[in-house]
């Protein structure tokens, strides 16, 4: 430091300045790292778009075996109406030996209705099969082609790269054939 | 004097291999001698700094949820003042951002008039920061453009005709500007694009203004040169904390606007959507561009109001040569101080004839006012200076400060 | 100390700013139009600490869906904003359903209609600006959501306007239709008289004399323009709170750092 500055000799009044300086850089940092809040926050869901985070559908449509595909936040979200064979199919596994064990009974909330986010849980990609032509993979379900993720009629992965099962969104039966999905 | 950093390894590896502590240290550190006599005037041009960043800053963040189109802008707009998070402080910040960054470049020009920062060595100094002033208008109109009210859209309908004035090519100018036969949604789409641009542009340029600045050093309120190291004191930690502190005064008053008066400085108009079929009654530019558009009304012809417009900024630009006193600061020419602040009093004047429409009296007071002054710079500034007999100067800048420094603290301790 | 204005400059500083402060409070009033200076009634919204009464929020909501939204839209007005005015989510899902709004395409590609849900806006009571010139005598009824910002004067125009029919002097010609009422720029206003004695049975009991529903139904519309503002006073009172604190210590630290320079 200059020398215009150095005033030894002032124990008492040298450390009384060093608090203060200490006390107006802290003060200074608090405020200034309080001020970025905003400019943080901002990048989250506004409220408009916070206020879509329900979607209501109504099943009455959907014949056995079909499958709807409807936008929930921006998402697909895979309704499928099971038929028996699915549903048995997807009952008759050994949960202790899948990679991410859930019964298929924790995943529905009515046997025919399966309700799942259809991101896959790798890297993002929606998955082919709702459509009758589309793949299905080894297990019938659902295949994901970006990096070949395999998933079974109840939407449980079972082949490739991907960690988990297809989620399942919060949803409520309104009434037999309107859900609430959020 | 210690050199930057030593005793910290970390700095010292970073210092040997691309010397920025050294260099900041020579830019805004200890090793940048300051004139020990500055006073609070000289705050501006941190503070236009500040201002700048606030402005870039809060206007990134705008950009992430406006929409430049003319169908959404004025929705998007009311959609960031409503539900995006914290949308509101950010906008006001911004809207009255801009009122403060002119706020303070505008004390900081009239700073310079004053005390003739404008003259030898500082020419380029002063034409580098006019040029700046020229991009904040062209970036406050196209900005003032963007919410897509009425006041936005008659203002680009105005100052984009300004250009027919121009004698036969002055239409295709117009018409390419707009990309169409009217102000419109293209003409809107390209404001914004130049209006996220300008910014940076800005930033730049003053980064060269502070670059001439440093060559030659600050000027001071006498006006005279640095003979020595006891005219200076150290930029670190004495300008600092003293622009920290005018850092704080300036963020209060920000806050009352931002905060307390959010829409005083803007006008009512511009909540309403834009509509082409319409003009409001009265349609005014904002208050830093008010004196500019009196002197465009003054001139009863079209290319003459548009000519005077530019040359009101023009004359600035010559005030180097015009001002043919050899002695810098207006505290020495008690003739030529009065002619200043006459000067300010008559763009005050031209500022509020401005605000009122052109009808009765204020034509003829703006034109007065117009009249005074280009007086002013290219008659009054250089025979001033021709027959005016400075008062004596002090022998440093040292000894100045010690004069008057003097009684300062006397009266100080008398008062403890 | 030597950071101090050479006191020559002090006064014309002074003068200059004072200059500033009386353009700028002589601007606004120069644009606010032709008509009459509005009157003030006073409302609790105004001041740094005001907050809106809730009560008159939600009495002026209904006074705007009873007598304004018959020809004035707010398409920036939301159910879900309800909430804000004080109503629990029921109750605002119950408002929110008594309109219809439209949706779609079905599958079928068809558009339908359907009761709303809190994430919809208020439906508009004409299809386009044309419909609404068409209905209104060729005046266009402006939406509401900003109208408190978009007028000079503010609340108290609004309140004004609303409260300021008169007849009209002798020597006025009214036009077809229209009425007089000297707070509008140039007197004569499309608008009829919309507040009348007890036009609104208010669901709390008050007494709907026109004074109070025009009072209730102006801080709903300051409300409609504003829904930040006591978000904006309250975080106001934090921030200046904590730089006029700041500044003080900041003084307080360059007059340390400035007291050896002589």
């Amino acid at each position: 430091m200059s020398t215009t500055t150095s005033d030894g000799g002032h124990g008492d009044d040298a450390s009384r300045r060093d608090f203060l300086y200490i006390a107006t850089g802290a003060f200074g940092g608090v405020g200034t790292a309080l001020a970025a809040w905003p400019l943080v926050d901002q990048m989250n869901p506004s409220s408009d778009v916070l206020a879509l985070a329900s979607t209501e559908v109504d099943l009455s449509t959907l014949e056995e075996g079909q499958a709807v595909t409807v936008v929930w936040r921006g998402k697909p979200v895979f309704i499928r109406h099971r038929t028996a064979a699915e549903i048995e199919a997807a009952r008759n596994v050994d949960v202790g030996g899948l990679r991410d064990p859930q019964a298929d009974e924790d995943r529905v909330r009515q046997d025919k209705w399966l309700v799942m986010v259809g991101v896959c849980t790798h890297l993002g990609c929606v998955p082919l099969g709702q459509k009758a032509t589309d793949p299905q993979g080894e297990f019938g379900g659902w295949f994901c082609p970006c990096h070949g993720s395999h998933y079974d009629t109840s939407g449980r992965i079972r082949k490739g790269p991907a960690p988990e099962n297809l989620a399942v969104p919060p949803y409520e039966f309104l009434s037999d054939t309107t859900i609430k999905i959020g | 004097m210690s050199s930057p950093g030593s005793g910290n390894r970390i700095v010292q590896w970073i210092e040997y291999r691309l010397p920025i502590f050294s260099w900041l240290d020579h830019s805004v550190g200890s090793g940048y001698p300051a004139p020990k006599n500055l006073n609070y005037l000289w705050n501006m041009g941190s503070l236009a700094g500040a201002a700048l960043v606030i402005q870039i800053v809060t206007g990134i963040v705008l950009a992430m949820h406006y929409v430049p189109h003319g169908d959404m802008a004025f929705d998007s707009v009311e959609h960031i003042m409503r539900d995006v998070n914290y949308g509101w402080l950010i906008r006001y910040i911004h809207a009255n951002g801009a009122s403060m960054f002119f706020l303070v470049v505008y004390i900081h020009v009239f700073r310079g008039l004053y005390y003739g920062s404008y003259k030898y060595p500082r020419e380029l100094l002063w034409w580098i920061g006019l040029a700046i002033m020229l991009l904040m208008m062209a970036t406050a109109f196209m900005g003032y453009v963007l919410p897509w009210g009425q006041m936005s859209f008659w203002a680009a309908t105005v100052i984009t005709n300004l250009f027919s004035a121009i004698p036969l090519i002055g239409d295709p100018i117009v018409t390419w500007l707009w990309g169409g036969f009217a102000v419109d949604s293209p003409t809107l789409q390209r404001f914004f694009s130049l209006h996220y641009l300008l910014p940076f542009v800005i930033a730049g340029v003053v980064i060269v203004h502070i670059w001439a600045l440093h060559t030659h050093g600050s000027n001071n309120p006498a006006g005279i040169d640095v003979k020595g190291p006891q005219d200076t004191i150290p930029f670190n930690p004495y300008y600092t904390v003293k622009d920290l502190l005018g850092l704080g005064v300036f963020l209060i008053v920000f806050a009352y606007w931002v905060f307390y008066n959010p829409n005083y400085l803007g006008h009512p108009d511009n909540y309403i959507p834009a509509n082409p079929l319409q003009t409001p009654p009265h349609i005014v530019p904002e208050w830093y561009l008010l004196p500019y558009y009196a002197i465009l009304r003054a001139i009863p012809d079209k290319l003459g109001g548009v000519v005077a417009m530019g040359a009101a900024i023009g004359v600035l630009f010559l005030i180097p040569w015009l001002d043919t006193s050899r002695v810098r600061s207006a505290t020495f020419r008690p003739i030529y101080r009065q002619f200043y602040w006459i000067l300010i009093a008559d763009i005050l004047v031209l500022g509020w004839v401005g605000a009122n429409p052109p009808e009765g009296h204020f034509i003829l007071i703006g034109q007065l006012a117009t009249a005074y002054y280009f007086l002013h710079f290219i008659v009054i500034m250089p025979f001033v200076g021709w027959f005016e007999t400075p008062r004596q100067l002090p022998d440093s800048i040292a000894t100045s400060v010690l004069d008057k420094g003097g009684g300062v603290d006397s009266a100080k301790e008398g008062a403890q | 100390m030597t950071g101090r204005c050479p006191t020559i400059f002090v006064r014309p500083v002074l003068a200059v700013v004072a200059a500033c402060l009386a353009l700028l409070a002589a601007g606004p009033l120069m644009a606010a139009g032709d008509g009459r200076a509005p009157k003030s009634p006073g409302f609790s919204f105004q001041g740094p600490f005001g907050t809106y009464d809730r009560a008159e929020l939600q009495r002026g909501f209904q006074v705007y869906q009873e007598v304004c939204a018959t020809c004035h839209a707010l398409k920036y007005f939301a159910f879900r904003n309800l909430r804000s005015i004080g109503f629990d989510e029921m109750q605002a899902k119950a408002i929110a359903a008594q309109y219809e709004v439209t949706d779609g395409p079905d599958e079928e590609g068809e558009m339908f209609e359907r009761p709303a849900v809190l994430a919809d806006y208020m439906p508009a009571p004409f299809a386009n600006d044309n419909a609404a010139r068409a209905a209104n005598n060729g005046s266009l009824p402006p939406d509401l959501s900003l109208i408190v910002k978009a007028r000079a004067g503010g609340e108290d125009y609004v309140f004004s306007l609303l409260t300021g029919y008169e007849d009209p002097p002798a020597d006025v010609e009214l036009g077809e239709g229209m009425s007089y009422n000297p707070y509008y720029d140039g007197s004569q206003i499309a608008m009829p008289p919309p507040l009348v004695e007890d036009g609104v049975e208010y669901a709390d009991g008050t007494k709907a004399s026109v004074e109070r529903m025009a009072r209730d139904v102006t801080t709903f519309l300051t409300w409609a323009a504003e829904p930040e503002m006591e978000a904006r006073k309250r975080m106001g009172i934090k921030v200046m709170t904590f730089l006029v604190l700041l500044t003080v210590l900041l003084y307080m630290v360059k007059r340390k750092v400035w007291r050896d320079v002589h």
